[in-house]
């Protein structure tokens, strides 16, 4: 049993790290970025090419987070110089990162079991000895999530930070402030993109292999995450945005592993996935609405200032995750 | 020290819509100038301070500021010298962000947004002074996300963070229609107030004729693309809003509205 709960905190963790990244893009900057499904095995392969070439593992965490902030670049490049839409600009760079995966890794499958990972090698072996084998891995991914939770937060408190909230909140702002929104906006992706390699880099690690198709899907699953986090946790004035990402990756594998429990197959996992994304959007939907019923009793009338700049994907879950704390 | 030189703007082009807002239309105003700019919708007011701050492009003619030609500058680049503040009170700042948050990014305009702390802790005890004179008790309020504030309250920011740091001009397109008329007279002496204080160069598009009349040293009426009215100096100020409201009815009436 508690091997299996360990399971889902490790899992939850190394998506906590991707939907860092939705979070950036989807939240923060109201850009439904498609582009993780292929930046996420992005850093899969660029690690696994690594480390069977022998590197050291610890070179392949910022190689790979910068992979994948070049590719976010070219997405945000796409979307703002050729003005291609949102959804369109990530399609393309998943798309054709498919093939530059498979370049990368050289073949679909590349195991490194054998080789030293962030999680196996002389120095972590020697401090979890014996029982403490068992938590090594989430130890190691609970500290580096930790530390790119902090980071990620400070980021957003800098000035480049609270542009980049101004650039998904408000555009025009951006503009009267002198600065180019469409920059803002390819720095916002580079780094989102950047935390999806990061991901998948550490995923490679933690599995022992890179498999080219393991990006499928991640988006939506990453979305479902911030958004479980923020519905779940977004009234607990306390507790910043990025920590309910983090229990919200953590929920999700619960639920999932809770599925296959119940004798669901692991192939019925993406439909399980949709279904689930569709209730949560559901539900905050529906709370949405009877927020603004209420607060239009109470002459509260914010909405209808709201024709030109409000152009939520999925109306209302931008906002909500959102109005998250940054303080 | 703004002039537009010979502007020509058609809207369609090449189509069965075409339609042309400025033929050769020619504008000048001096530094300090205080301009409220009147006329039926569609014109060219609003095309015209759109124009001004590069939102949108023109067909030929030029834009002179202190005789530099800014025809073909980026929108976010006149920006540093233009402050604008739109009829939605939500536009002129953002609604997802603290007051505190807010007066910072306003205060950082024209410095580079680096990863220096998003908030000058040393400049809190300023912004308390710029809020408190707004006299809407903002000040105590720095936490509070500016969604949650009222349309005025949020229009008398947007008007404190544009004029916050050095700008030339201030663009103000039709920043009162949205809000109660208590509310509209509140922010127009605000706006007043901050037009003199900083000898700020104005340009103020609006609908109401009564401000029209009562703010600004100059007045100009438009009408399909032209100015049917230029007056300023005494003959401006002897300008009542019953004058305004008879020149209006003539034009309507030549339009056979």
């Amino acid at each position: 049993m508690s091997s299996i709960i360990i399971g889902i905190i490790e899992e939850g963790l190394v998506y906590a790290i991707l939907s860092f990244g939705i979070y950036i893009t989807y939240s923060i900057l109201d850009f439904p970025d498609l582009s993780v499904d292929g930046t996420y095995p992005l850093g899969a392969a660029v690690t696994a090419a690594m480390i069977a070439a022998d590197m050291d593992p610890l070179i392949t965490l910022p190689l790979a987070f910068l992979a994948g902030a070049l590719a976010g670049i070219v997405t945000g490049l796409i979307h703002v110089k050729l003005r291609v839409r949102d959804l369109l600009s990530g399609i393309i760079v998943s798309t054709g990162l498919y093939s530059i995966n498979l370049r990368i890794a050289g073949k679909s499958n590349l195991p490194i079991f054998s080789k030293d990972s962030i999680f196996s090698n002389s120095l972590v072996n020697s401090i979890f000895t014996g029982g403490l084998s068992i938590i090594a891995k989430m130890s190691i991914l609970l500290v580096m999530v930790l530390i790119l939770k902090l980071l990620l937060d400070a980021y957003l408190r800098t000035r480049s930070g609270y542009l980049l909230r101004a650039a998904g909140s408000n555009p025009r702002l951006v503009t009267a402030l002198s600065k180019n929104v469409g920059f803002v906006k390819i720095v916002g992706l580079g780094l989102a993109n950047g935390f999806a390699a990061f991901a998948g880099c550490v995923m490679a690690q933690k599995q022992g292999y890179f498999e080219l198709s393991m990006g499928t899907g991640m988006m939506v699953i990453g979305l479902a995450n911030v958004i479980i986090g923020t519905q779940l946790f977004g009234r607990l004035s306390f507790m910043k945005a990025t920590t309910s990402v983090i229990l919200g990756a953590i929920i999700y594998r619960a639920c999932v592993a809770a599925a296959i429990n119940a004798g669901m197959e692991a192939g019925d996992m993406k439909l399980i996935t949709a279904l689930l994304f569709l209730i949560i959007l559901a539900i905050g939907n529906i709370r949405k609405e009877r927020v603004r019923s209420l607060s239009a009793v109470g002459g509260h009338r914010d909405d209808i200032y709201k024709p030109g700049d409000a152009k939520k994907t999925f109306e209302g879950e931008g906002q909500d995750a959102q109005s998250q704390e940054h303080k | 020290m703004l002039s537009l030189r010979n502007i020509n703007k058609y809207y369609n082009p090449g189509t069965v819509n075409e339609m042309c807002l400025f033929r050769d239309y020619c504008l000048d105003i001096g530094e300090g100038e205080f301009v409220s700019i009147v006329g039926s919708n569609g014109s060219g007011k609003t095309s015209m301070l759109n124009i001004i701050c590069g939102s949108i492009g023109v067909d030929s003619g030029s834009l002179l500021i202190d005789g530099r030609d800014i025809t073909n500058m980026p929108e976010h680049k006149r920006a540093r010298f233009i402050g604008r503040v739109y009829q939605n009170p939500s536009l002129g700042t953002c609604p997802d962000m603290t007051i505190l948050e807010n007066m910072s990014l306003a205060d950082a305009k024209g410095k580079s947004f680096d990863l220096r702390p998003g908030t000058d802790r040393s400049r809190i005890a300023y912004y308390r002074e710029l809020l408190s004179s707004l006299g809407l008790g903002l000040e105590n309020k720095l936490d509070v996300k500016v969604g949650a504030l009222s349309g005025g309250q949020r229009q008398a920011m947007a008007l404190l963070m544009s004029t916050m740091t050095d700008i030339d001009f201030l663009i103000l397109d039709e920043h009162t229609a949205a809000l109660d008329p208590k509310t509209a007279d509140l922010i127009m002496e605000l706006t007043d107030r901050l037009v003199h204080e900083k000898k700020l160069t104005t340009l103020m598009v609006t609908h109401n004729l009564r401000y029209a009349a009562d703010y600004g040293d100059r007045l100009i009426m438009m009408h399909e693309g032209r100015n049917v009215l230029d007056i300023s100096g005494e003959e401006k100020k002897n300008t009542g809003v019953e004058d305004l409201l008879g020149r209006f009815n003539a034009i309507s009436i030549e339009c056979g509205n």
